[in-house]
């Protein structure tokens, strides 16, 4: 696995490299860097399945973090690639051709952060939203709270205990007052 | 289905002759429900008694409270002998079990299934999602209350409720039938427009005639 990553390096700008465990690795790659470095490792490392395609949202830093997590049945090793886009107007090229699943992550993606794969197959196409009008609901200045209290007519009289309050007052009721 | 194939579009006939066919006017009925009201006779009594003892229920798991009705069809809790049983259709079913939570997509075909039941029909809600929204009150896609979309016959709390609840869920529904209680489809009907503005107020993308059955 150094081996192979330090081969990578020659190639393409990789940075923030983490040990997760000695077959696992994550690493940081430019964006234009991305699809190449994920087709070399497809084509010539044997790294031939993709086991997740992902996103976080880093709301303060303004980004978006794409995670391919590749895997090499042959070794048994795992390899993360990371990528970071920016929030505005977020865009990845697309893997598909590379895996026939890709789209459907892609698709998730699209709908769910916002984040369009240009050429991707029905990426457009509403995939568990149907009618959707807010803005995705997985980015994380979506209050999913208001727009559920605005929209699914709550039923009065809910109440919500704290638990570590709840406990402390059932347990330790001197304590607390 | 796709939607372009609900637009008004030309066919050709088997004998050669070309129609128009408008996909959402033709295949669907839009009258509204009517109201049957039940007779006072002693004879409704008796089919009160029939329609209880013979409860179908549609086979659709719209939530994780699906996995309970296995256990129950199956022969550790043996649903069948309480002349409860599932089908396969909406066509041939009266009880329609919701089965934790929705989704509004899910909603959606909810409605539909719902409306092609025939009456009269009765509704089992099942776990806590369907009171208030159970754990999922708060999620950006998940309805809340239930009663605001289909009519409610019986509510069965828990998260999940067992079998055993379920069943004795079903035996209150027939005590609820007998004494001439179920009249679900007709409050359907009465409410009618109440129930579809709170639908089509969830529902974004109305692709749909209005009733269909």
């Amino acid at each position: 696995m150094k081996e192979l990553i330090k081969r990578l390096e020659q190639n393409f700008q990789i940075s923030n490299i983490v040990w997760q465990r000695e077959n696992e690795v994550f690493l940081t790659v430019e964006k234009t860097d991305a699809v190449p470095l994920i087709t070399q490792l497809n084509h010539y490392e044997s790294f031939t399945h993709l086991v997740i395609m992902t996103a976080v949202d880093w709301l303060e830093a303004g980004k978006f973090q794409l995670t391919y997590l590749l895997n090499n049945n042959e070794i048994k090793a795992d390899i993360g690639i990371r990528v970071l886009l920016d929030r505005e107007k977020a865009e990845m090229k697309s893997i598909h051709h590379l895996w026939v699943t890709a789209a459907t992550y892609q698709r998730e993606l699209h709908e769910m952060f916002g984040i369009d794969f240009p050429g991707s197959p029905r990426v457009d196409e509403p995939f568990i939203l149907e009618g959707w009008q807010e803005i995705p609901p997985y980015r994380r200045d979506f209050d999913t709270k208001k727009y559920s209290e605005k929209t699914y007519f709550p039923r009065p009289g809910r109440s919500t205990n704290d638990p570590q309050e709840y406990m402390k007052k059932k347990l330790y009721p001197e304590e607390s007052e | 289905m796709d939607k372009k194939d609900l637009k008004k579009r030309t066919v050709t006939t088997p004998d050669g002759k070309k129609i128009e066919v408008d996909p959402m006017k033709d295949y669907f009925s839009q009258a509204k429900p009517k109201i049957h009201k039940p007779g006072k006779t002693v004879f409704e009594k008796f089919l009160d008694w029939a329609r209880a003892e013979s409860l179908w229920i549609l086979g659709f798991g719209t939530g994780c409270g699906a996995i309970e009705m296995r256990p129950l069809m199956t022969p550790r809790f043996d649903a069948f002998r309480y002349g409860i049983q599932w089908r396969p259709t909406p066509r041939q079913s009266n009880v329609f079990v919701i089965a934790g939570y929705l989704s509004v997509k899910t909603l959606k075909r909810v409605i539909r299934s719902y409306e092609q039941m025939q009456g009269p029909k009765y509704v089992v809600a099942l776990g806590s999602c369907t009171i208030n929204g159970g754990m999922y009150w708060d999620s950006y896609n998940t309805i809340n209350r239930l009663d605001y979309y289909l009519p409610v016959d019986i509510y069965i709390a828990g998260c999940m409720p067992r079998p055993e609840s379920l069943l004795a869920g079903f035996e209150e529904l027939k005590k609820l039938i007998k004494q001439g209680k179920g009249e679900g489809a007709n409050i359907y009907a009465e409410k009618f427009d109440w129930y579809k503005n709170n639908q089509k107020q969830i529902i974004k993308d109305w692709d749909m005639p209005d009733y269909n059955w």
